[in-house]
């Protein structure tokens, strides 16, 4: 599992920068989400998997008797995921407006040189 | 009183919230934030006060010990900052109050620039990564939304580039924090400074520290990722760009700071890094200032260059050159604000921030003239200015460790800054100025009323008057970095301070 997820992880962010390379606004934006969700995923990998153990005690007992699953990781990925899909509304709002502003969108033309006085 | 440190935090977050309510009436959210940043000044004063007396202050979030709950720390370097924060933050809100016009304001602009501020405050204060992570996603939402307001072509095209390469930085920051977690199982900072020197895998761990490098060298505009910084500083209206420029990305290098003088320690490989990156950017700022034409694009690639005199202190990391390096961030604060208003103030009276358009100003307004002067001077660094004294203690500790590239760039930083700011003086208060033509619904300094007039020079005069605090009580303004510098160094304390049962 661990594995597999190591290898979809490095996946996500390859296709990420891939995609933020690009000259499209479009594909900027999807690139931050794919790359955002790399993020996360690494978060929870990098928290140790840990399979059918939940984080509870059982009643009888007062301590952990056995191996049991962070749960920090996973709070930490909501937080994260939350955020940015905050992020990710705001972002494509601005695409939007972007492109009814400046009438493009790709990234090599929005580089008008401001002359406020003629 | 224990939760004194929280003060300036939860009155930020109040302030921004009892804005809302007065959504389409702008006089009064104008009244409530001066006001409002007038308390902040306050009660970040008072937190100030208390670290100054009685040492570094602590909260546990909901009183969960640390390292499993949430810490809040000030020390001495955190209540600098955040006493700064609210006294930039009271100036700005003057400034806004005359300078922006209303249909900017109309869009909720102060109960945003209130949310700005209490991220750069949370962050300050926060003693766990991930909550650092948070206040920085707060601190960049607040400045997405104030770099669109308004929503102009040139806005617009600054608010891509710099939207797109802070979401990457706090993307890399969190991947940081990955690591860093599946390292050391902790998100405390101090308890993550005393696991980190323990663990075997060096490797990894300098994987991390060299993730937290470009994450927060992003955030702060050091020299291979600062392209974002002139791309958009220059479009927003002054009084955002004086907050941006004054604070923002000041905030990277407090982070900076923060985890290279407290969790990644004595990395030699790490320190050679910092140094060149010092250089470079002390050199590609400078040079890159020289050949502008707008008075807000040279301020911003100065930003740039400036920031290479902190990270320079923190590459060079010993007790002087962290003194020099606090000293210069306080002094650098203060100044980068007003510069921006100077700017703002600029455009007001001529219409336009473009050299080759401006002149005559001390001609027309020797005494405005000579009250942006102050700045300037500071910030090139004249004794008796403040500008001054941080570069005596970097150069003596670049002296002290031999290190003379470093010294060349330092000196070779300061002389460009020299030569940029003379030249600017000379073609914008100096030159005989064109006639420009009058623009229509356009409200000039000159055509506004005294009442207004006062609102626009107030925080100009308040930070010139800091900063002539700064430069002419440098003893004080010594005592407090050398305080700061030898906490930085000596790191037990705030270990100590957060988990008591350390030893």
């Amino acid at each position: 599992m661990e594995f597999l997820l190591a290898i979809i992880t490095g996946l996500l962010y390859a296709a990420g920068l891939y995609m933020m390379l690009r000259r499209s606004l479009v594909k900027l934006i999807i690139g931050l989400i794919i790359i955002s969700n790399g993020a996360n995923l690494l978060i929870f990998l990098l928290g140790r998997i840990t399979k059918g153990h939940p984080p509870i005690i059982p009643g009888d007992s007062k301590i952990f008797t056995e191996i049991y699953a962070d749960p920090v990781p996973q709070a930490l990925i909501l937080t994260a995921i939350v955020i940015s899909f905050g992020l990710q509304s705001f972002a494509i709002i601005l695409i939007k407006r972007a492109y009814q502003v400046v009438k493009t969108d790709d990234l090599d033309e929005m580089n008008t040189i401001e002359e406020d006085y003629k | 009183m224990q939760q004194l440190l929280l003060y300036p935090l939860l009155f930020q977050l109040f302030l921004s919230i009892f804005l809302m309510f007065f959504w389409k009436k702008i006089d009064a959210q104008k009244i409530i934030s001066i006001v409002g940043g007038f308390i902040a000044v306050f009660l970040s004063g008072v937190l100030f006060y208390t670290v100054w007396n009685s040492g570094i202050q602590t909260v546990q979030a909901a009183s969960w010990e640390a390292p499993y709950g949430i810490t809040f720390v000030a020390d001495t370097l955190s209540a600098t900052l955040v006493l700064l924060t609210s006294i930039a933050g009271l100036a700005v809100s003057f400034f806004s109050s005359a300078s922006v016009i209303p249909a900017r304001l109309r869009f909720g602009y102060f109960p945003i620039y209130h949310f700005l501020l209490l991220g750069l405050t949370g962050a300050f204060l926060t003693g766990d990564i991930f909550n650092l992570y948070v206040w920085f996603e707060i601190i960049i939402i607040s400045s997405f939304v104030l770099i669109t307001l308004g929503g102009e072509k040139a806005q617009i095209e600054g608010a891509v580039k710099y939207f797109t390469l802070n979401i990457l930085a706090s993307i890399i920051f969190l991947t940081a924090i990955a690591v860093l977690y599946g390292l050391a199982g902790s998100l405390n900072m101090a308890d993550l400074a005393t696991i980190i020197p323990q663990l075997e895998n060096r490797k990894l761990v300098e994987v991390a520290a060299i993730l937290f490098l470009v994450g927060f060298g992003i955030k702060s505009a050091v020299f291979p990722l600062y392209f974002w910084l002139p791309a958009s500083y220059h479009t927003p209206p002054s009084a955002v760009a004086a907050i941006f420029g004054g604070l923002l990305t000041k905030v990277g290098v407090y982070a900076l700071i923060r985890v290279f003088t407290l969790i990644f320690l004595e990395d030699v490989f790490l320190d050679q890094i910092l140094i060149v990156i010092a250089v470079l950017t002390l050199f590609s700022g400078a040079i890159g200032s020289l050949v502008q034409k707008n008075v807000r694009k040279i301020f911003s690639y100065l930003i740039i260059c400036h920031i290479g005199f902190m990270i320079a202190g923190l590459g060079m990391g010993t007790e002087i050159a962290f003194a020099g390096m606090v000293f210069y961030l306080i002094h650098d604060i203060m100044v980068k604000t007003n510069l921006f208003m100077v700017s703002g103030l600029i455009y007001r009276i001529k219409g336009t921030n473009n050299v080759r358009f401006l002149g005559d100003l001390y001609d027309k307004f020797p005494k405005l003239s000579l009250l942006m002067f102050i700045p300037l001077l500071s910030l090139i660094g004249v004794p008796p200015f403040s500008g001054f004294w941080p570069k005596v203690s970097l150069i003596t500790a670049s002296l002290n460790e031999k290190n003379y590239i470093i010294l060349g760039a330092i000196i070779f930083g300061s002389l460009l800054t020299l030569i940029i700011i003379t030249r600017l003086w000379a073609n914008v208060f100096w030159k005989k100025g064109k006639e420009l033509t009058k623009r229509d619904h356009f409200l000039y300094f000159q055509k506004m009323t005294k009442a207004k007039k006062i609102q626009f020079l107030v925080p100009i005069i308040m930070l010139a008057g800091v900063s002539l605090y700064i430069g002419f009580g440098a003893e004080h303004m010594q005592q407090l970095s050398n305080r700061i510098a030898s906490e930085l160094i000596d790191n037990t304390q705030y270990i100590e301070a957060v988990i008591p049962q350390n030893n």
